[in-house]
């Protein structure tokens, strides 16, 4: 057996969905692994294999908290499961391990029952943070530099902005999500228990919202800063790489505020911004 | 063997790796450690945080980059992306020399995240041997490759694990990475005597030893990084040094991390180790353990 033939066969194996009491697939190929005098072939590939499904599963685990809440943690292993087994990593970094899981929901909703778009909100809200804490930053503009704007100059949003349009209010469930958790090793049982009760309870009663969000990092802290329908189009726009006329010709077109209204935002938008460090050169 | 062109004949001494629970307690305490090891992957990202921190640490500390992703044993090419943004944070750091590990880990596209073993064949060998060389030619830095700790065995392999090594760091010219306690945990789940193991290897070629502390379950041993170092690993430990000579040592702790004072206190239990006597290259072989 060649080394690539032996390679795919192992891999192969190893990524088989684990069985009942986390035992790896009895009828996973084992051919090509030696036996000793403790263990079978099969349960020297089982570490193999119990140590990537834990491996991968803990890493979703801990980037997707807010989905977590959302499915409860029975549904959460059920879908990570199924996820993994269906999109195998790949990247070297497990960092991209959850990038293909909006995807893969909308392809595969029953995994997330009744609460399909909360869950895909949370999804894309929890790949934003994760991109927001590590995306690069560019040389930033500040106020100064807008000085000479006009509608010809065309301004590029830093990397780490993440402009996403949600449906629901997820923003205020993942900051409680996070804070639930940072108690957690703090307060009794019985605290957490109520807690947790009082957060599966705001889940199921959450009403949609229509709501624009940017996910944002200051001071290598990821924050979710909700936007205006307006601002959230400029910036898009902006983002785009259109000139700044003719984004905020698109972006304001449909507005029903008064120009002069419309003129004041925008100076508060844009100076905001500039304090936030959001926009750079977009080269 | 103090310093060698496998780790840019640097003296390093004894390290420790850098881990996030930590950062803080070295940034206010600025603890006198010889040079941290970092994770490549972890910094091998486009900003923020990871960046941060490590460009803070290496304003005061010598850092060598130890990579678990690059699967020099895979079948497949090396990962351009990887090797790129790998040759980034090389100039951003200037690591003397650069190590990742002796194993495959993914196929067909697909990553497992793990450090596999290799069967041992001489067409194993010759393709690591040249991704090696691909990786030193692109990187410009010298490679280390080290042993990993093994829970499986192949039918096809043709020689021993160690013999394997040599084959590879031969036709690679490439340094070592000694993890000695990946060779207990290996010699005790494969039934071999670890001083085979270490006499077997070119001491003209170890750049660096790693040591850590593992699990031991009933029918096999894990190498899990979260305990201190054992009597037994000590020993090998000190046959090492004996053979290669004072050399760059650097301790994992990688779960259930304690302090930062209490890592570096079991790294430091290499310095008596260190002041061992002048190496000897043919040394006679003690009782296994």
């Amino acid at each position: 057996m060649n080394l690539l033939t032996l390679q795919k066969r192992m891999a192969g194996a190893l990524m088989l969905p684990l069985a009942a009491g986390d035992h790896i697939d009895p009828a996973a190929p084992v051919d090509y692994i030696k036996p000793n005098d403790r263990l079978t072939s099969l349960e020297r590939l089982e570490i193999y294999s119990r140590s990537y499904w834990y491996r991968l599963f803990d890493s979703l685990y801990e980037d997707f908290p807010g989905l977590r809440a959302v499915l409860g943690q029975r549904a959460f292993a059920r879908l990570a499961k199924a996820y993994l087994t269906d999109r195998p990593s790949a990247s070297w970094t497990m960092r991209n391990l959850g990038s293909r899981l909006e995807e893969w929901l909308r392809r595969n909703p029953t995994f997330a029952g009744d609460r399909l778009d909360l869950a895909l909100d949370m999804i894309r809200l929890e790949w934003a943070h994760t991109e927001a804490f590590d995306a690069a930053e560019k040389k930033v503009l500040g106020p100064e530099d807008l000085l000479e704007l006009g509608p010809g100059m065309r301004i590029g949003l830093q990397p780490y902005v993440r402009l996403i349009e949600l449906r629901y209010p997820v923003d205020d469930l993942r900051v409680k999500v996070n804070a639930a958790s940072e108690e957690h090793g703090t307060a009794s049982n019985a605290v957490l228990k109520r807690k947790a009760g009082g957060l599966v309870r705001r889940i199921h009663s959450m009403p949609p919202e229509h709501i624009f969000l940017a996910v944002h990092r200051l001071d290598f802290t990821v924050f979710y800063r909700r936007l205006d329908a307006e601002e959230f189009h400029l910036l898009a726009a902006l983002g785009k790489g259109l000139p700044v006329g003719k984004a905020m010709e698109g972006a304001l077109e449909d507005s029903p505020a008064p120009v002069d209204e419309l003129r004041r935002r925008v100076e508060t938008w844009f100076a905001a911004w500039a304090e936030m460090g959001w926009l750079c050169s977009q080269f | 063997m103090p310093a060698n062109r496998f780790n840019g004949f640097t003296e390093y001494g004894i390290g420790v790796g850098l881990r996030i629970p930590h950062y803080q307690h070295i940034l206010e305490k600025k603890p006198v450690v010889g040079w941290f090891e970092i994770i490549s992957e972890n910094y091998m990202v486009d900003g923020g945080r990871p960046l941060a921190m490590l460009d803070r640490i290496l304003e005061q500390y010598r850092v060598v980059q130890h990579g678990v992703s690059m699967y020099f044993g895979s079948a497949e090419r090396l990962n351009r992306d990887h090797l790129r943004r790998l040759k980034a944070l090389v100039k951003r750091t200037k690591t003397p020399w650069l190590t990742d590990h002796l194993c495959w880990g993914s196929v067909d596209g697909r990553y497992t995240h793990d450090l596999l073993p290799m069967p041992y064949t001489f067409e194993a060998a010759k393709l690591t041997a040249r991704k090696v060389r691909e990786a030193r030619s692109y990187l410009e830095v010298p490679i280390a490759v080290e042993n990993v700790s093994s829970y499986a065995e192949f039918h096809e392999s043709e020689m021993t694990e160690w013999e394997f090594l040599n084959e590879v760091v031969e036709r690679a010219d490439c340094g070592i990475l000694l993890d000695v306690n990946n060779i207990y945990v290996s010699s005790r789940n494969h039934s071999f005597d670890p001083y085979d193991y270490l006499n077997g290897v070119p001491a003209e070629r170890v750049a660096q030893i790693h040591i850590a502390g593992h699990s031991k379950f009933r029918k096999y041993i894990l190498d899990t990084h979260d305990h201190p170092v054992i009597d037994p690993v000590w020993k090998l430990y000190e046959h090492a040094i004996r053979r290669v000579g004072q050399t760059a040592t650097l301790l994992e702790w990688d779960d259930r991390i304690p302090s930062f004072d209490e890592v570096h206190a079991e790294a430091r239990k290499a310095e008596k180790f260190m002041a061992a006597p002048t190496p000897l290259h043919a040394a006679q072989t003690p009782v296994a353990p």
